[in-house]
């Protein structure tokens, strides 16, 4: 309950550098989804009271823009990029391959919840590319093997070195 | 603060710079990040300490170079030898052998030299570097005399009309002439007038506009103080993606420094010009850089374009005149307002002057982030500065201008790049990304690939780009199924110049690029997949079997 607490605070204090305006609607809803991890709908009917604007126009904001998701994503999040200089360099293998091995789709989540997979339009790393962001880590001139290898080592709890 | 607090704060810089024999410039941008950039930054400063050169020899946090696939790419200053794929253990023999020793490690050496020598950096011209969180790094290299020379010698129509006589065309992409869209905004009547920088670089496999906000906010800042004193606007916005944490983070330490220096204030450096900077960010819509669409999402809406008229240079943010720019194009405004217009328009074309930034990518030797004058070849760009396609791969095509650009074959390769070359033969400048392509990929299944994009993409307002990408989205999937039929190349053709004449913006307009460029340059893998039913680079019918 504190710790609800303490990121409603952290939501509340967003609001107010922004002074409640409506057209800081996306900033705000950014900065709530790395507060909760994602946007469901208490918090976009939350968001609405507190800018005192229809629920209807968060909803509409909230689902428009891809970036904001509406599910809770599971413990760890593989991101495939899916830049033009990735799909020339074959991602479409490795994400089928991910796909296979864990019985995930892209969009979903695995059924424990241990791992969601999405692809990303372009996380702007074309140079290295194919690119794989596992968690936070990003996986340049990736294969099948390789990020396999890291997904196999996060799951058991190998924590990733910051860079 | 005053011109002479700025020259005093420069030749303090400088002197400061001069004290040190060499310079460390370690990349520190998206591309290089991920691949231990700041272990790398750290493992110098270490190193430098340790073999006592820490006096002669300045460690410094730098902006892209542009070899983004060599990273993290380092460059010792002087003789600019660029070093690439540095890691921290390669580290204490490049400072022993090159700093202390004074031999520079051949073997680490960057190998394509082309690749600088057929560039001309104006925009990236500190890219490397400065370091873009110091403030006094880019006053050093003459930053922000361009708005001092403004506010002390200028006015905004002499502004105005310098920027007009420098031919400088929109580097969004629509290339609209910038001197006159500045006018328009200027003479508009109402107020207050807005300024929003267009950050938001939605276009898979293009990272220009990144780049620079890493390597250079404050030239992205000094652009929008000099664009905001011509057109008279009190209120800047920056409309970045939220997908660029770092350039955001840079950004915004850039605008908390230009705060502090009162250039960014309700009296820029003690005069009546009154101008300040909110950023706003994007939450993944790539429809958002149309113009009307922006506007929509900095004010907090769904991005979704209108029509025009009215323009947003008499009806833009809230009803006001705005002025909406490409950063890249505000990042040429300070050395055309230092250096002149007629100085500007001597690079380039005569149609098309000054340079074009391109984020340069797919089966290629050396990707990275170029710039070249306008007019530079297809082949200068793709074989001398890129080094060409891997071994054993043969080119087939290049895709200029994102995903509704067009896919070029190997007889447009003398191609001039510029604004109206590019739109003759189906392609468009866009926001600069070149994809080369090689043999292993099927033109049909690229095709696709950009048409799915954009049917995601499209906002949905308009019929035409909503429902017409959708129809050629399943045509692309049957031909690319085995159940293509003849007709599907009318459907294809007749949907796309539907889609293009009748759509409401720019998404719309160029989405069946890729289509109609493929069909036109490549018609025999669409036959090869209708009639015989057969993939030559074997990408889709494999595919779709795998996937069931």
């Amino acid at each position: 309950m504190s710790k609800d607490d303490n990121r409603r605070l952290m939501l509340e204090k967003t609001l107010k550098e922004h002074k409640h305006q409506e057209s800081a609607l996306l900033e705000i809803l950014n900065k709530a989804q790395e507060i909760y991890g994602y946007l469901d709908k208490d918090l976009l009917m939350d968001v609405a009271g507190s800018l005192n604007i229809p629920p209807s126009h968060v909803f509409g904001v909230a689902t428009f823009y891809s970036l904001f998701k509406m599910r809770k994503p599971g413990e760890h999040i593989i991101t495939g990029c899916l830049g033009t200089a990735c799909y020339v360099k074959e991602v479409e293998d490795i994400m089928q391959a991910v796909e296979r091995e864990y019985q995930v789709k892209r969009g979903g989540s695995t059924a424990d919840g241990k791992l969601s997979l999405f692809m990303t339009r372009c996380i702007g790393a074309c140079a290295m590319a194919p690119n794989i962001v596992v968690d936070d880590e990003v996986i340049g001139k990736a294969t099948k093997e390789i990020v396999l290898e890291r997904i196999k080592q996060v799951l058991g709890g190998i924590k990733i070195e910051a860079v | 603060m005053k011109l002479s607090d700025l020259q005093k704060i420069a030749e303090h810089e400088l002197d400061f710079q001069r004290a040190y024999k060499y310079r460390i410039n370690v990349c520190c941008s998206s591309g290089c990040v991920p691949f231990g950039a700041f272990k790398v930054l750290k493992a110098f400063e270490e190193a430098v300490k340790e073999l006592g050169v820490e006096k002669e020899c300045k460690v410094a946090r730098t902006g892209c170079v542009g070899t983004c696939s060599a990273g993290p790419a380092v460059v010792i200053e002087p003789g600019d030898y660029l070093y690439q794929s540095v890691t921290p253990d390669k580290v204490r023999q490049i400072v022993r052998d090159h700093i202390v020793l004074g031999l520079p490690v051949k073997d680490m050496l960057y190998g394509n030299e082309a690749f600088f020598k057929k560039q001309h950096r104006l925009v990236l011209r500190n890219a490397g570097k400065i370091d873009p969180t110091r403030i006094q790094d880019y006053i050093a290299m003459g930053g922000y005399s361009g708005i001092v020379k403004c506010l002390a010698t200028m006015t905004p129509q002499g502004v105005i009309y310098e920027i007009s006589s420098s031919g400088l065309r929109g580097r969004g992409g629509a290339g609209f002439p910038t001197g006159m869209k500045w006018g328009l905004v200027a003479r508009s009547h109402n107020s207050p007038k807005y300024l929003v920088a267009n950050l938001d670089e939605g276009d898979p496999g293009v990272f220009a506009n990144r780049t620079l906000a890493e390597a250079d906010p404050h030239a992205i800042l000094e652009g929008m103080l000099i664009a905001a004193y011509a057109v008279g606007a009190e209120k800047g916005y920056i409309y970045i993606r939220a997908e660029y944490p770092l350039a955001i983070q840079t950004l915004q330490k850039a605008m908390a420094q230009a705060k502090a220096m009162s250039l960014l204030s309700d009296s820029v450096l003690e005069t009546p010009f009154k101008f300040d900077v909110e950023l706003r960010l994007g939450a993944g819509a790539f429809v958002a850089g149309e113009e009307t669409a922006i506007l929509a999402s900095v004010e907090g809406r769904r991005a979704m374009p209108r029509p025009r008229p009215p323009y947003p240079a008499n009806s833009g943010l809230w009803g006001k005149p705005t002025l909406i720019q490409n950063v890249e194009t505000l990042a040429n405004i300070p050395i055309i307002v230092m250096n002149g217009g007629s100085w500007f328009a001597k690079t380039g074309t005569p149609k098309c002057t000054g340079t074009k930034c391109f984020s340069l990518t797919g089966n290629i030797n050396d990707p990275g982030l170029i710039e070249v004058p306008m007019g530079t070849t297809l082949r200068e760009v793709v074989f001398d500065i890129g080094g060409g396609v891997p071994k054993n791969k043969k080119f087939k095509a290049v895709l200029v201008g994102g995903p509704s650009g067009g896919c070029l074959p190997e007889t447009l390769l003398e191609l001039p790049i510029d604004y109206d070359s590019l739109t003759k033969v189906g392609a468009i400048m866009g926001s600069g990304g070149i994809v080369v392509i090689d043999d292993n990929s099927c033109m049909v299944d690229t095709a696709k690939f950009f048409t799915d994009f954009c049917v995601e993409e499209s906002c949905g307002k308009c019929t035409p780009c909503r429902a017409g990408l959708a129809r050629i989205k399943e045509v692309f999937d049957g031909i690319t199924r085995g159940d293509g039929k003849l007709e599907d190349l009318t459907i294809l053709e007749k949907a796309s110049g539907y889609i293009r004449d009748a759509s409401l913006c720019g998404l719309g307009q160029t989405a069946p690029n890729p289509v109609i460029t493929t069909m036109r340059y490549f018609k025999d893998e669409y036959l090869k997949h209708i009639v015989d039913k057969t993939c030559p680079a074997g990408k889709c019918f494999k595919k779709h079997k795998e996937v069931k």
